[in-house]
């Protein structure tokens, strides 16, 4: 084959990469977007718990991270969302709001990690 | 490749890619973590194209470290690092099949740039869920890849022009 013929190929594999990534992010993210909501928001600083938060109360917690600065952590309207926070980047505000299992927010410089988990929980072993 | 020309080349494209991280950092950030342009790897896939692997891992190191030196914080790196090894790793072999061409090497290199930095945040922060991000970063990494992908493909087209210059 011609080398005009190979490239020829090589650009119709690469339309169909482009596709096939871009069908199964689509699918990835419908089967994120199935899961249950969540009930409680779990905090944990530098890998150990620092709360559980269920997201059926609307709440403010102030999560002092592992540097010495501080996420401001808001429930409402059964979401979790970062609204302030004192790092530099300030992408733990940009993951906006959380409700599903298994989604996340992270502040890496305060090695803060906010995860949805399921069911729904007393607020008997709240800090 | 003479030797002088292809350190000369060496030098070159690693000085562009210092400059492309600089002038995306002019850029606005879209604020959502882990979505980036990624214009520096323009510099990288031309060296795996013009140089060869070793020499795009090179290039790659060299402004991962000086970046996170000069612009960033010092655990973007690990997760730098991880995203640039892997997405290096993984051109180098889909480019030496000869499937895709330079656009379809570069959306690899996207998406897997992305895998390996979501695969590193999972790791170090013990939390398995962060991978149910990379959904998100999968869109963002074939776009960019996307554009990367065409951006080096006219470089690499305009490449004997420069070779031209030179004589």
């Amino acid at each position: 084959m011609t080398e005009e013929g190979k490239q020829k190929f090589r650009i119709r594999r690469d339309l169909l990469l482009i596709l096939g990534l871009l069908i199964l992010s689509a699918l990835l993210w419908l089967a994120l977007g199935l899961m249950p909501r969540g009930g409680v928001a779990v905090v944990t600083v530098d890998g150990a718990q620092f709360g559980r938060y269920p997201l059926s109360r609307d709440r403010q917690v102030v999560i002092p991270g592992y540097d010495g600065g501080e996420n401001l952590l808001v429930i409402a309207e059964g979401a979790a969302r970062v609204t302030e926070a004192d790092c530099p980047d300030k992408l733990c505000i940009g993951f906006g709001a959380i409700s599903r299992q298994h989604e996340s927010i992270v502040c890496l410089p305060h090695r803060v990690v906010i995860t949805i988990e399921g069911g729904e929980e007393s607020g008997v072993d709240l800090p | 490749m003479k030797r002088t020309k292809r350190l000369t080349r060496l030098a070159l494209l690693a000085a562009l890619a210092l400059v492309l991280s600089y002038l995306e950092s002019l850029l606005p950030s879209p604020g959502i973590p882990g979505v980036k342009l990624g214009l520096a790897n323009v510099a990288v896939v031309c060296a795996l194209y013009w140089l060869g692997p070793l020499s795009a891992a090179a290039i790659s190191l060299v402004r991962v470290v000086t970046v996170s030196l000069l612009f960033g914080s010092f655990p973007a790196l690990a997760y730098s690092l991880a995203g640039a090894v892997l997405s290096l790793a993984v051109m180098s072999l889909v480019k030496k099949t000869g499937w895709l061409s330079p656009l379809g090497v570069s959306v690899l290199g996207g998406v897997t740039h992305n895998l390996g930095q979501v695969l590193m945040a999972a790791l170090l922060l013990e939390t398995p869920a962060l991978l149910w991000y990379y959904p998100l970063l999968l869109v963002s990494g074939t776009l960019a890849g996307v554009f990367i992908g065409a951006l080096g493909g006219l470089l690499l087209r305009r490449g004997d022009l420069v070779e031209d210059r030179e004589r």
